[in-house]
């Protein structure tokens, strides 16, 4: 452990080389680590290591056509880990589009995703059945509002600040630097403040939107606005995925527990492409890219465990798990069938509606036109 | 001609072609702004999941007073004056919706819906369909519209046209105190998401509500003036215009049969190519800009199925191509009754 504590006002809890070495800013956040077991460590390693290779698998699967599109999380598992495990079963989270694998960590089956990015569905799950994982949100920071809503609704039905932990709801909303800029943000950080929300902001600033650099969404860092909106917020490395856990553990606490909403900002890279659509290779510094591959949450939580002296066999076995999970996702990615043509009518209104039903009508008559090909 | 003129008592009353009801201790006379609180009190006594969000909607009741006395009666878990953010507050009723309430937003002016407007078409509309129906929307938005009150830029604003054209969204407009207040609580009780266009120069003006019955399903169209040459439709605001020259022609002999629309989407067409079979000429009128709105597509539906039924093309009386002008030359913009005439004898010149 180095002598002087990093000074930064980062919350850092592991150097990048994987050793715990907390820095000033962590103090507050260290009691919540004594929720871990070693059994907690292990699960933290292997979803980072099973989410990773998942993603390579659905990359691999657009390249070859089978998916519309990905989004690559590689880079951003320790935050997306960290912060998972400190909700609780009660809690609901809502993601932007690219937390795989905090779905998977509410009991999301990953193939659910992919289902929306290989065009059979514009949702995939059901929410209450998927551990209040709430479905993807395409339009920038439109999430954060629902996500505040929802919580002003657990304050109105009476489901949080109770005084008990075991009960008492939460909110999680996930999104980016880039969504930070968005009018929405800033008003669900409004609401938020003002009806005290029982909400954590998780903002992951990987650092870049799509080709722009974060420095032009924000002068400042962006925990810091947090205070201009009247709520806590605190900047966690967000590479560091016990870091991760512990700042979202006491920020959910205190949500849960009727102190109000607070701002999370945890400073992480999208080593990847924004979206296999997209070449990163066009307008970033591979400098910068090598500096943040040195500082992989996977590589670092690895030498943080050999550390503590996890044997050899148990990262061999990971290995061995993702690799059969990656290839389990791909025999089920290519059984997804396509979904008749009645999802085009279906549930766009929840009570009949003469337009809709004549159109389907209209459709199934002229496709039954072309039957028995004498058309 | 063979009039059948209803009085404007009858305007106000249910069902269509009936006798005004007796009065008796289910009616009352009631402006507009009255009738919506009467239906939001009735909705929130009926259900405690209904909640009322908006701008200065608390202790002020609203800047038309819509929901005054609200706040007193059902406190501030009930009645949230919130932020002044349109997206946020349609964005929060969304997430309150998934938690199962059935908020009713107030959009204070038509001008102002725009800032909400991508949570509204984007978000909320499409919300149970994403879901593939494991979600309900039960969200109205409530919108003061149009012309008339001699208001400032923004504020006499007739936008349903962007929402009518929005899969998921229906669109309704009441034209007198009764529907108001029954309209006010079948939309509140709809699964569905509603924009419910209130039209402000008709909020002061009393008329007979029948608190015991409606009479009228939510999205039907009813004829308010029956007539046997033109059939002419409107909503909201315009519906008064319409009765006015409907008067005004049968004074020079021509009999107008007039239509309510009510629900602008979706529209129920039965009572309109029913009184087209019968009228032979149909003229649609609205204050919306008539480029690509609600009257071009009833007037395209219309011509596709009823052509042979019509005498003459369907024509269309609405406000300009232009913004909204500044409030001294109003009367110019806005569809008058000398207007909706003007394009009647046209289509009888046919």
């Amino acid at each position: 452990m180095s002598a002087t504590p990093n000074a930064s006002p980062t919350v850092q809890l592991l150097s990048p080389a994987g050793v715990f070495a907390p820095s000033e800013a962590a103090a507050e956040f260290l009691p919540y680590l004594d929720r871990l077991t070693e059994a907690d460590h292990r699960r933290f390693y292997r979803d980072m290591v099973v989410i990773r290779r998942f993603d390579k698998e659905a990359a691999n699967l657009q390249r070859q056509g089978q998916l519309a599109l990905w989004v690559p999380s590689h880079g951003q598992e320790a935050a997306q880990v960290g912060s998972a495990y400190a909700t609780r079963p009660q809690d609901h989270i809502f993601p932007s589009y690219r937390e795989h694998v905090v779905g998977m960590i509410r009991g999301l089956d990953l193939v659910d995703i992919l289902r929306m990015l290989r065009g059979v569905t514009l949702g995939g799950w059901t929410p209450e059945e998927h551990g209040n994982f709430h479905l993807y949100t395409l339009v920038l920071a439109s999430q954060t509002l629902h996500a505040t809503g929802y919580a002003m609704g657990m304050q109105l039905d009476g489901s949080t600040a109770t005084g008990n932990p075991e009960t008492d709801q939460a909110v999680i909303v996930y999104y980016g630097d880039g969504a930070s800029s968005q009018g929405d943000a800033n008003e669900a950080l409004v609401f938020a403040a003002s009806y005290q929300t029982p909400q954590v902001f998780f903002l992951q600033n990987n650092h870049w939107a799509i080709s722009v650099p974060v420095t032009r969404q924000s002068r400042t860092p962006l925990y810091l606005r947090a205070g201009g909106f009247g709520i806590p917020g605190t900047q966690v490395d967000g590479n560091d995925v016990l870091a991760s856990y512990a700042v979202t553990a006491k920020h959910l606490d205190d949500a849960r527990a009727g102190k109000g909403p607070a701002l999370i900002e945890a400073l992480t890279y999208r080593v990847g492409a924004h979206t296999t659509a997209d070449d990163p290779t066009k307008y970033r510094d591979p400098d910068e890219l090598a500096y943040w591959v040195a500082r992989d949450p996977i590589v670092r939580f690895r030498a943080y465990l050999q550390g503590l002296g996890v044997e050899q066999e148990f990262l061999d076995a990971v290995d061995e798990e993702a690799e059969d999970n990656a290839a389990d996702v791909r025999r089920r990615a290519l059984e997804i069938h396509s979904p008749e043509k009645n999802v085009i009518f279906d549930n766009v209104y929840a009570e009949p509606h003469p337009r809709v039903q004549e159109q389907e009508a209209w459709l199934e008559r002229y496709e039954a036109s072309f039957e028995g090909g004498d058309a | 001609m063979s009039d059948t003129i209803v009085s404007a008592a009858a305007h106000a009353a249910p069902a269509s072609g009936t006798a005004p009801a007796p009065a008796g201790p289910e009616m009352a006379s009631l402006p507009m702004t009255k009738a919506l609180n009467a239906g939001l009190r009735k909705a929130m006594q009926d259900d405690p999941k209904v909640l009322l969000m908006g701008e200065d909607i608390g202790p002020l009741g609203g800047v038309f007073r819509v929901t005054e006395g609200l706040y007193a009666e059902f406190g501030d878990k009930r009645v949230l004056d919130t932020p002044l953010a349109e997206s946020g507050i349609i964005g929060t009723a969304i997430g309150l919706a998934l938690r199962g309430f059935r908020p009713v937003c107030e959009i204070q002016f038509d001008g102002f819906v725009f800032p909400g407007f991508d949570q509204i078409t984007s978000q909320l509309s499409r919300m149970r369909n994403r879901h593939e129906g494991q979600v309900i929307m039960p969200v109205v938005i409530r919108i003061p519209y149009g012309g008339h009150i001699g208001s400032i830029e923004h504020h006499q604003e007739s936008p349903e046209a962007y929402f009518a054209h929005t899969p998921g969204l229906r669109v309704v407009s009441p034209s007198n105190p009764h529907d108001a207040y029954w309209m006010m609580q079948e939309a509140i009780a709809s699964d569905d998401p509603i924009i419910f266009f209130e039209p402000k120069s008709r909020y002061w003006p009393k008329g007979e509500v029948n608190l015991g019955t409606s009479g009228t399903p939510l999205h039907a169209s009813r004829v308010v003036r029956t007539g046997t040459d033109v059939t002419v439709l409107g909503h909201g605001a315009m519906v008064s215009v319409l009765l006015q020259a409907a008067e005004l022609a049968a004074a020079e002999g021509i009999s107008i049969e007039v239509i309510d629309l009510r629900s602008i989407s979706p529209v129920d067409y039965g009572p309109i190519l029913s009184s087209v079979e019968k009228t032979g000429h149909l003229v649609v009128a609205q204050e919306a800009h008539g480029f690509v709105s609600v009257g071009s597509e009833i007037a395209a539906t219309v011509m596709e199925k009823a052509f042979y039924l019509l005498e003459a093309p369907v024509l269309r009386v609405s406000g300009f191509d232009t913004p909204f002008p500044p409030a001294a030359v109003e009367t110019h913009f806005l569809p008058s009754p000398d207007r909706v005439l003007e394009a009647v004898d046209r289509a009888l010149a046919y």
